[in-house]
């Protein structure tokens, strides 16, 4: 018991990206609303964006720069941050794509949640 | 020149696609032709690769001179040197079978903008096919992920928006599951290189890290593949999108998200630790019989021609991602052959009820009534290309179900083996529904004693037909010379056997 | 939009700020934490804070839409032409110390890196810009 809390508490940030992921998801499932389904999938992301950049981090480091000749210090990994900037850059257009595509959905059909929609494309 | 295709492949494809917007502004006349000569380019590039590869191994080419682990390498090997060449052969015939239909379907003012993102659909794929690093394959994946979702969207019908919501939805948790299952790879080996990846990984094979990135990996890919139970996105996005996209997602897309998924698990995982480490092929064999059998059964019961062929395509995906299950060298030349065969016959059909639509409006079966009678030459296409969907004899559809089966039996899966012949058998099921429909059912037209067919129904424009009728014959011609292609197909297998 | 005296003022005198800030980051991507993206983001973001204080007529009025588009397409036309260039210096692309071997002035790939980021940073703006005028322009603002 010990041990798994211990496990659990050295590795709080990944349990926390997981929950947040899963409200992600919760929201992307059972939101009726098809921006509130949107705002999900950005929790979703946002938790994997966390993910990277908590395992990157290191205790104690600082950003990566260059230090003038002489001092020494620990730097956080900058990977996973240039990596996450590309998957924001994704992220922030799926979300344009999306509200784009709900914004002609109210357009066409007058409706924004799900079940309205789905009565509505059926009835066509 | 030829040390600089791979880059040349996806960037001279983007600087196109700038082109055809500005030229476009002026004039849209140009982008039709500006695409197809783009096209054409990537299409000579690729079959010059292949050759290179086959004559001289694997390139490498490192951008910016970086070699990796550091840098980004785009990696051309005899399997993805015989992945590419397919791709492009199919993004070329869409692209010369949009025009006319993109005048029908797609309203004047986003002409130009569907060429736009036609070229970066196409060069996204192009661009996860050549890539060796495996993050890179994540932002080629989104990039035309999110111009499908557009270009699904850019069709007439209003519940195009609505298929493409769902697409977008489930494609991007697709897309989450593949980024979190590669920062697990990151974490537990710190590359992001797959030959790296697979040299650093069989020294933590035992970590649940790695299992979890496994676990991510497969299902987000197929998600994207539309394995079985996670196809739901699927039949409304194939039958909602304009023809055009249809046939480019249904067999390029596809095809190149079950070459990631190939990819990942053969060259970045390697074969030893996806048999032994964690054996799921059973479980794969298993989903992949389901969504066969699954995916014929649903394609007999639609109403609707796109539709029925949406399903079928999930039926098809089931055979592929079985030499996947089975993963010994003859199920797998199978495999290989059906992602060939399959985006061969595949792109045919959808041609067909996209030039269906064009001429009637409709894909409905019980608008089809007697239409071989005014459409020959489409008809004939459907059925040889129908032909080879079901597996009869000479065609590449045959060869490819053959290797299947046969790989299936020397695994000792019996079942399995039966499974894949009833596949077959359920394949002449919704084949046959069309060809009854088209050829053995009076129009409705005559029924009613004025013999006139309905307004503007007459066999397809050329520039329809032409790609069409070619792909129908490539079915033909591709089985009866299967023997050269097993050159190119039985060392690419090797190649995933024999890890990276 | 309602007339409010404050938020013109003070997004009035803060767009400049925001602007050479954003300037500063992408400059300073050559060297240091910063970059074309993040650069670009900030200068959208001072757009959008003259969307928010002036509504989208008035400004777009300044910033036509078309020139958005010529903007994102410089952008990349820049990126992608120094990469053909380091192709043409005999490198590989984006091998900018080709280019600096070739033309023989030292520290050039510094300033290449600096070009390459101003074009990532032109296209990020004149994208982020017209996302945010094409969703506001549809709901809201326009009777």
């Amino acid at each position: 018991m010990e041990a798994v809390l211990e496990a659990f508490l050295s590795h709080y940030n990944y349990g926390m990206a997981i929950i947040l992921m899963m409200i992600g998801l919760y929201a992307l499932i059972a939101k009726q609303n098809l921006v509130k389904k949107l705002i999900g999938l950005n929790i979703f992301q946002t938790a994997i964006f966390l993910f990277y950049i908590s395992f990157a981090d290191v205790e104690g480091g600082i950003a990566p720069i260059y230090l003038p000749e002489g001092m020494e210090a620990i730097y956080v990994n900058p990977l996973p941050h240039v990596l996450i900037l590309t998957a924001i850059v994704v992220g922030v257009s799926v979300t344009a794509v999306g509200l784009s595509l709900i914004v002609r959905i109210y357009e066409e059909y007058g409706v924004i949640d799900e079940a309205g929609l789905l009565k509505m494309v059926k009835r066509r | 020149m030829i040390e600089h295709l791979p880059v040349l492949l996806v960037t001279v494809p983007i600087v196109a696609a700038l082109l055809i917007l500005l030229l476009g502004w002026h004039d849209s006349r140009f982008c039709y032709p500006l695409t197809l000569a783009t096209i054409l380019f990537q299409f000579a590039g690729g079959i010059a690769l292949l050759i290179e590869v086959m004559r001289e191994g694997t390139i490498h080419y490192y951008l910016g001179g970086w070699a990796p682990p550091l840098g980004i390498e785009f990696v051309i090997d005899t399997f993805n040197g015989y992945i590419l060449p397919i791709v492009l052969l199919l993004a070329l015939a869409t692209a010369v079978y949009a025009r006319r239909s993109v005048e029908k379907e797609i309203k004047p003012e986003k002409i130009v903008s569907f060429y736009v993102l036609f070229q970066l659909l196409v060069t996204g794929l192009v661009g996860m096919t050549i890539t060796g690093d495996i993050f890179n394959l994540y932002v080629f994946l989104e990039i035309s992920s999110i111009a499908a979702y557009t270009l699904i969207a850019s069709s007439r019908k209003p519940r195009a928006y609505v298929a493409a919501l769902n697409y977008l939805v489930l494609g991007s948790i697709a897309g989450g599951f593949v980024l979190l299952g590669i920062g697990n790879l990151y974490v537990a080996t710190g590359t992001l290189n797959m030959a790296d990846l697979a040299r650093l990984l069989p020294a933590s094979y035992g970590l649940a890290t790695v299992h979890t990135a496994f676990l991510l990996l497969v299902i987000g890919f197929s998600i994207k593949v539309a394995l079985f139970p996670l196809h739901l996105w699927l039949p409304d996005a194939y039958t909602e999108a304009p023809s055009a996209v249809t046939v480019l997602i249904s067999t390029v897309m596809a095809k190149v998200s079950v070459y990631a998924m190939f990819r990942v698990i053969f060259s970045v995982f390697t074969t030893a630790y996806f048999v032994e480490t964690v054996p799921v092929t059973e479980l794969i064999l298993f989903i992949a019989a389901v969504a066969i059998v699954a995916g014929a059964v649903l394609a007999i019961a639609q109403e609707d021609l796109k539709r029925m062929l949406a399903y079928s395509s999930v039926s098809q995906v089931g055979y592929i991602v079985f030499a996947l299950g089975v993963a010994n060298q003859i199920a797998l030349e199978g495999g290989l052959l059906h992602i060939l065969g399959h985006a061969v016959m595949k792109g045919c059909l959808f041609m067909v009820a996209g030039v269906i639509i064009y001429r009637l409006g409709t894909s409905s079966f019980s608008d089809l009534k007697g239409v071989a009678a005014t459409m020959p030459v489409t008809c004939a296409a459907f059925a040889l290309a129908g032909a080879s969907m079901i597996g009869v004899p000479p065609t590449i559809g045959f060869a490819s179900k053959y290797y299947l089966v046969l790989g299936a039996l020397e695994a000792g899966h019996w079942v399995y083996a039966a499974v894949l012949l009833a596949g077959s058998l359920l394949a002449v099921g919704y084949i046959w529904r069309f060809i009854e429909v088209a050829y053995f059912s009076a129009s409705s037209h005559h029924e009613g004693g004025d013999h006139h067919p309905a307004p503007g129904v007459r066999e397809a424009p050329l520039s329809m037909l032409v790609p069409m009728v070619i792909l129908s014959i490539l079915c033909l011609v591709l089985g009866i010379f299967v023997d050269p292609l097993m050159k190119i197909v039985a060392p690419a297998v090797s190649l995933l056997l024999g890890g990276a | 939009m309602r007339e409010n005296v404050v938020i013109r003022t003070i997004s009035r005198i803060s767009v400049p700020f925001i602007q050479v800030f954003a300037l500063y980051v992408i400059v300073h991507g050559a060297v240091g934490a910063g970059g074309g993206f993040q650069g670009g983001v900030a200068f959208a973001a001072s757009f959008i804070l003259m969307f928010i204080a002036f509504g989208l007529s008035g400004v777009e009025k300044r910033l036509g839409k078309k020139w958005l588009m010529v903007y994102s397409i410089i952008g990349i036309a820049i990126y992608a032409g120094i990469g053909f260039l380091c192709l043409a210096a005999g490198g590989n692309y984006l091998e900018y110390g080709a280019i600096e071997s070739a033309v023989g002035v030292a520290h050039l790939h510094g300033y290449l890196i600096d070009a390459v980021e101003m074009g990532i940073g032109i296209t990020v703006m004149a994208v982020m810009v017209s996302i945010i005028s094409d969703v506001m322009d549809r709901d809201g603002e326009s009777p």
